[in-house]
């Protein structure tokens, strides 16, 4: 069969490294047992599965301590722990216009029990000035919540400006990384970021089903846990431990998950971040120079591979991002995703709600003959859409 | 056990302590095993290290300041 043009890894990234797939036969095959229960060797080695994992991982993203970083099931699942579990009700939260349902959600449903949320407006590219942070920023003020980069225009946030803004006032930070981290650089300490929300299974080149958070020290405290369980400790006590990771980690983890999570870092560490981007920042710009020169076409976002991810929003004149999508697939065997991406807030934004747009994420895998040929394939969509309808 | 008071345990509150710890005596070449947490001690189900009474010192400092330590007792 014909190899199909992946376009859609800010979804979930597609393949994955050959290591990602052998860590986790081999954790099947030769591990296989619970982590930290048992205490039998096999075990034990789950066990080391998984802290090899949370320390490389905790490296990635300048963490010292990799006991403060948790799993999770996925970025969401860290987003809601950052959400659900910290805000009280007179909190007061500031967010970006650019955000994911992952955050929205969570967060308006913590507006109905009495937490007031300001959203940040961002220009049309998805862009945001950190002054206005600056402005919104009152004696309740209790947390800033914050994208990495958009997954609608890959519009990548001053991460690093909101957080010396939030550090000087003494207010939680937390940074959702589920487009970044893998790709663009996260160092907690420099980027002042007290929760950092990430997934393996995009950039991170881990499977699904794998995620997690950061946890600055001292937080853990004044963050309720969802789940409770099981955690292998203190199993003399009916009461949830209250330390990391355990606090946040109960019920058997998702080992064969995390050990082709810790090889997806591993590649990226051996192959070298800086390359990887420098890779997705061609392709990218290659996509949106040729999409920019269709006429019919309309590209949203900052259209600048330097500002942002691999992720190109676009629209063609007289056909939806439905439309287009399913004859990327059927007539071009290239995988895209039409509509919001889940982040109605960002759509508000580009002025594309509630029709949404086509989303080409193209990935480390690909090559510029892969970009060519969708160029190529869009070409003959948008004629065909200024064509008029039978 | 052949001998009596030969061996220490390093006792952590979650096992992935003891697997950090685990890693930092490799490290710092410091004989040990992980194993689980003897009945005697603690009715836990968790793992703990196990090292030679000799090495207390250098356990001790390697340890120090990097992972939380519950206890270090006799075997």
């Amino acid at each position: 069969m014909k190899r199909p043009i992946y376009m859609d890894n800010a979804a979930t990234s597609w393949p994955k490294p050959e290591e990602t797939l052998t860590a986790m036969a081999t954790y099947a095959q030769s591990v296989g047992a619970n982590p930290g229960r048992s205490g039998h060797s096999m075990s034990v080695d789950a066990g080391r599965v998984i802290f090899d994992t949370r320390e490389a991982a905790a490296d990635l993203f300048g963490v010292i301590n990799p006991l403060r970083l948790i799993f999770t099931k996925n970025a969401t699942e860290a987003l809601n722990i950052a959400i659900l579990g910290l805000l009280k009700p007179g909190d007061h939260v500031i967010t970006s216009g650019m955000e994911h349902n992952s955050v929205m959600r969570p967060l308006k449903a913590m507006e109905k029990r009495g937490v007031e949320v300001s959203v940040i407006p961002c220009s049309s590219s998805g862009e945001m000035n950190p002054d206005d942070v600056n402005r919104a920023i009152m004696t309740s003020t209790r947390a800033i919540y914050l994208t990495h980069a958009s997954n609608v225009t890959g519009t990548i946030m001053p991460i690093s400006e909101v957080g010396t803004i939030a550090r000087d006032k003494e207010i939680i930070f937390c940074v959702d990384a589920a487009q970044t981290a893998g790709v663009i650089p996260i160092n907690v300490e420099e980027m002042s970021v007290d929760l950092l929300a990430f997934t393996g299974h995009k950039s991170l080149f881990g499977p699904q089903g794998t995620g997690g958070l950061y946890i600055r020290d001292g937080l853990e405290g004044k963050i309720s846990p969802l789940t409770m369980g099981g955690t292998g400790s203190s199993s003399e006590s009916l009461e949830h431990p209250d330390f990391l990771p355990d606090k946040f980690e109960s019920g058997t983890p998702n080992t064969i998950g995390i050990a082709g999570l810790g090889a997806g870092i591993q590649f990226i560490k051996r192959t070298g971040i800086e390359k990887i981007r420098k890779k997705e920042q061609e392709l990218t710009a290659m996509l949106i120079e040729g999409i920019a020169s269709i006429p019919g076409a309309t590209l949203y976002g900052c259209r600048d591979e330097k500002r942002q991810t691999a992720v190109i929003s676009f629209n063609i004149e007289g056909m939806s991002p439905a439309e287009v999508a399913l004859a990327l697939d059927e007539e071009f065997n290239i995988m895209s995703r039409p509509g919001l991406q889940c982040a109605p807030a960002a759509h508000h934004t580009t002025g594309t709600f509630p029709g949404g747009t086509v989303r080409l994420s193209p990935g480390y895998f690909l090559e510029k003959e892969d970009v060519e040929k969708c160029i190529v394939a869009l070409e003959a969509l948008a004629y065909r859409g200024k064509e008029p309808h039978s | 056990m052949t001998s009596g008071n030969t061996y220490l345990i390093a006792l952590f509150p979650s096992t992935s302590g003891a697997l950090m710890a685990e890693k930092l005596f490799k490290r710092e070449g410091i004989p040990h095993k992980i194993i689980p947490v003897p009945r005697q001690i603690s009715s836990d189900c968790g793992v703990c290290l196990r090292f030679s009474v000799s090495e207390r010192e250098r356990a001790e400092k390697t340890l120090a300041g990097k992972v939380d330590i519950q206890d270090i007792c006799p075997l």
